[in-house]
C-alpha cells in the first residue's frame, strides 16, 4: 500500500518538475540495490573487523579478491542466463571439465599455454552452444538440459582426468594467471589508467547529451560518480600495493565484469536479452530473433564457466576431481542474485556479478578467520541468500503493487 | 477525406480454420485519412480480418491491393514492408524497459564510430526521436526513461501506437485500443487516434464500445459470422443501426434467407 501512495505522489511531482522526481526515480530504481548490498557489505566487514582484526589487512583483503577470481567470472556469465529469466546449472561441472581439458592438453600433450586456455575456452563455450540449442530449439525448460549437463559434465571431467583423477599444472603461464603481482608503480598506472577512462566516457557522453538538447540536471551526478569510483580505485590500490601488488587476477576480473556489462548494457545484443528477459513474445514480435540470443547467453555462460575453471586451476597449480564441485555452482547463481540481478528475468546487471563474489567471499573468508567450521559457513552462506532472495521477492511484490510488473 | 483509390482494398478475402468458416467473401477497404471501425460480436472475424491483413494467419483467398497494385500478404514481414502496423490489444511491450528501449525495439539506432564493431546503442539518438515523435503526437510521458511498466494503461497504449508509427507505415490497425481504460485515458488514446487520421494514416480500429467508435469513426464496418453485416457512414447512421447489423436483427427483420440460414448454425445465439 505504501509503495502505491508513494508511487501517486510521486505522479503528482512529476507535474511540476520532471528532472528532480526523474533522478530520485532513478536513484530508486537503478541504484537501490546495489546500494543495499554495499551497505550489507560495510556490515559483514565490520561484524567481522571486530572480532578478528586480520580481517581488514591488506594481506587478507588481496587473499579476498583472489578467492572471489572463480565465482566472480562464472558469475557474470550467469548473469545473463538470469537476465533470461533462465538458470544455468552445469556452471560448476563445465568450469571442472575445462580446466581438465586444458591441464591434460599442457601437461599430457605438451601444449602451448595459450593454446590449451583457447582449448579449455572453446570447450565451455561448445558446451554452452550446445545447451543452450537444445533448450531453445526443443523447448525443454533450461532448468533440465543443465542438470543432465552437470551430470553429464562432472562425468565428463573424471573420464578427461583419467585414473590418477589429479593433474598438476606446471606451465607458468597458466599457473602466472592467479599467481602474478604487479610493481606498485604499474598499480598506480592501473588506477591512471582506470580514473581516466571512466571520466572520459562521463564527460563525452554528457557532452553528447548536452548537444543533443537532452541533458537533465546538470552534472552534478557526474561528478560525485567519478570523485566516487576514483577515491575507490585509489583506495584499492593503495591497500593492494601495500601487500604484494596489484594481482592480474583481479584485473582479469575486472576487465570481464567492464566489458560484459558493456555489452548488457550498450550494445544491441544486450538490450535484446533484456527484452527476451522482460517479454519474449513482444521481442519476438519486435522482429528479435529470440532463439538467437538464448543460445549466444548460454554460450557465454559456458564460456565464463570455463575461463573460471581456467583461473581456479591456475590458482590451485593442479585440476583435480574436486575442480568445479562442491558448492561453486550455488555459489555463483547466489552472488548475483543477492546482489540483485531478479531470478525472474529482465532485471539485473554484471556488476551484481562482481558484488555478489565479494559478499560471499567476505563472509567465507571471514568465517575461514574465526576457523568456523564447513558446517557453519554453508548455513550462514544459505541464510544470507534466503534473505538476499526475499528481499528481492519483496521488491517485486512492491512494484507489482505500484503497477510496475 | 477519401480521394481516389482506397489505400487498402480487400476483395473476395475468405479464411477458413478446420470447419469454421471464419471469414467468408469478405470486402474492406481503407483509405488514407480515413478511420475504419471494425465492429461485430465475439467471434464475427474482427480479429481473423485484421490478422489476414497483418500476415499472421495469411488469408485462404481472396485479392488485396494496396495503393492499387495487387499484393501477396504471406508472414508479418510483407504486411510491414507494405507499410501496415499492427497494435496488438496486448500491446507487446517490454514492462522491464524504458519508453525509448520500447519504442526501438528490434530497430535500434546503433553508434557510428568504434562503437559500430560492437553494436553499439545511440542511446542519445533514439532519445531525442523518441521526444520529437511523442511531442509530434502530443503524448505525455512523465519520463522517457521511466520503465513501461509504470505507465498507467493510456500511456502504454499511446507508447504502443506511437511505436507502431517508427517504421513510417500508412495503415495502422488498433485491436481494441480502449478496453481496459478509464474514462479521461480512453480520450487520450482516442485524441490520439485523430491525431493519425490527420497525419493522413488509413486506420483501421477494433472495438466493443461504439460510443468510442462512433467519436472517431468516418465509416463503420460490421462483421457477422466471418461475412460482411453492413457498412455504414458513421454521421449518417445511429447506434441502433450498427447494434441491428451486429446481432443480425436487421436482416432477420428483411426476412433475408440466405442469411437465416447462416444463423440458424449458431442456434444458442439467437436464443440468448
Amino acid at each position: 500500500m505504501s509503495a502505491a501512495a508513494s508511487t501517486t505522489a510521486d505522479d503528482a511531482q512529476t507535474g511540476q518538475g520532471p528532472t528532480r522526481s526523474q533522478a530520485i526515480r532513478r536513484l530508486v530504481q537503478g541504484d537501490l540495490s546495489s546500494v543495499r548490498v554495499v551497505l550489507g557489505l560495510v556490515v559483514i566487514a565490520i561484524i567481522f573487523q571486530v572480532q578478528e582484526s586480520r580481517f581488514l589487512s591488506a594481506e587478507n583483503l588481496t587473499n579476498l579478491m583472489l578467492q572471489i577470481t572463480t565465482i566472480g567470472l562464472i558469475s557474470v556469465g550467469i548473469v545473463f542466463v538470469l537476465l533470461l529469466g533462465e538458470i544455468d546449472l552445469s556452471v560448476g561441472a563445465v568450469s571442472g571439465l575445462s580446466a581438465a581439458v586444458m591441464a591434460v592438453l599442457s601437461v599430457n600433450h605438451g601444449w602451448n599455454a595459450y593454446l590449451a586456455i583457447a582449448a579449455a575456452v572453446a570447450v565451455g563455450a561448445s558446451i554452452g552452444f550446445l545447451q543452450g540449442s537444445l533448450f531453445s530449439r526443443f523447448v525443454v525448460p533450461s532448468f533440465v538440459v543443465t542438470l543432465a549437463g552437470l551430470l553429464a559434465w562432472e562425468g565428463a571431467l573424471l573420464q578427461v582426468l583419467g585414473k590418477t583423477g589429479s593433474l598438476n599444472i606446471n606451465d607458468p603461464k597458466i599457473t602466472g594467471l592467479a599467481n602474478t603481482f604487479y610493481s606498485d608503480t604499474v598499480g598506480w598506472i592501473f588506477a591512471a589508467v582506470i580514473i581516466g577512462a571512466y571520466g572520459a566516457v562521463l564527460a563525452m557522453g554528457y557532452r553528447k547529451r548536452v548537444s543533443a538538447g537532452l541533458a537533465d540536471g546538470g552534472p552534478l551526478s557526474l561528478i560525485v560518480r567519478f570523485v566516487f569510483l576514483s577515491v575507490l580505485v585509489i583506495a584499492a590500490v593503495a591497500i593492494l600495493n601495500s601487500d604484494r601488488g596489484v594481482p592480474l587476477a583481479v584485473m582479469i576480473l575486472l576487465g570481464f565484469v567492464v566489458g560484459m556489462e558493456y555489452v548488457a548494457k550498450r550494445t544491441t545484443f544486450g538490450r535484446h536479452v533484456f527484452a527476451v528477459g522482460g517479454n519474449a513474445e513482444a521481442a519476438r514480435r519486435a522482429g528479435i530473433r529470440v532463439n538467437g540470443v538464448r543460445v549466444a547467453v548460454f554460450t557465454i555462460s559456458g564460456s565464463m564457466a570455463a575461463i573460471g575453471g581456467v583461473m581456479a586451476a591456475s590458482r590451485l597449480f593442479a585440476v583435480n576431481q574436486n575442480s568445479g564441485g562442491n558448492e561453486l555452482l550455488l555459489l555463483a547463481i547466489a552472488g548475483p542474485v543477492i546482489a540483485g540481478t531478479s531470478l525472474f528475468g529482465g532485471r539485473g546487471s554484471v556488476w551484481t556479478a562482481l558484488l555478489g563474489a565479494l559478499v560471499i567471499g567476505s563472509i567465507s573468508n571471514g568465517m575461514d578467520l574465526l576457523s568456523l567450521s564447513s558446517a557453519v559457513k554453508l548455513m550462514v552462506t544459505g541464510g544470507v541468500l534466503l534473505l538476499a532472495v526475499l528481499v528481492d521477492a519483496v521488491a517485486r511484490q512492491q512494484r507489482q503493487t505500484s503497477g510496475r510488473v | 477525406m477519401t480521394n481516389g483509390t482506397p489505400l487498402l482494398e480487400l476483395e473476395g478475402v475468405s479464411k477458413r480454420f478446420g470447419p469454421v468458416q471464419a471469414l467468408d467473401r469478405v470486402d474492406f477497404t481503407v483509405s488514407a485519412g480515413e478511420v475504419v471501425g471494425l465492429v461485430g460480436d465475439n467471434g464475427a472475424g474482427k480479429s481473423t480480418l485484421v490478422k489476414a491483413i497483418a500476415g499472421i494467419n495469411p488469408a485462404d483467398d481472396g485479392t488485396i491491393r494496396f495503393e492499387g497494385r495487387e499484393v501477396r500478404i504471406n508472414k508479418p514481414q510483407d504486411a510491414t514492408e507494405l507499410g501496415i502496423a499492427t497494435v496488438y490489444q496486448d500491446l507487446a511491450l517490454c514492462d522491464n524497459l524504458d519508453v525509448v528501449n520500447n519504442l526501438f525495439l528490434g530497430r535500434e539506432e546503433r553508434a557510428a564510430g568504434i562503437g559500430q564493431a560492437t553494436r553499439q546503442l545511440d542511446e542519445v539518438k533514439m532519445e531525442h526521436e523518441t521526444a520529437d515523435l511523442l511531442s509530434n503526437l502530443a503524448v505525455t510521458i512523465p519520463s522517457l526513461r521511466s520503465e513501461v511498466g509504470t505507465l498507467s494503461g493510456g500511456q502504454r497504449q499511446q507508447v504502443a501506437v506511437a511505436r507502431s508509427l517508427l517504421g513510417d507505415p500508412k495503415v495502422v490497425m488498433l485491436d481494441e485500443p480502449t478496453a481496459a481504460l478509464g474514462v479521461p485515458q480512453t480520450k487520450q488514446v482516442l485524441e490520439l487516434i485523430r491525431r493519425l487520421r490527420e497525419r493522413n494514416l488509413g486506420v483501421v480500429v477494433i472495438s466493443h464500445n461504439l460510443a468510442d467508435v462512433f467519436a472517431i469513426c468516418d465509416r463503420v464496418f460490421v462483421l457477422r459470422l466471418g461475412k460482411a453485416a453492413g457498412e455504414f457512414k458513421a454521421e449518417d447512421t445511429t447506434e441502433e443501426h450498427v447494434i441491428g447489423a451486429i446481432t443480425g436483427l436487421a436482416e432477420n427483420r428483411e426476412n433475408n434467407e440466405a442469411d437465416r440460414e447462416k444463423s440458424e448454425r449458431k442456434p444458442e445465439e439467437e436464443g440468448a
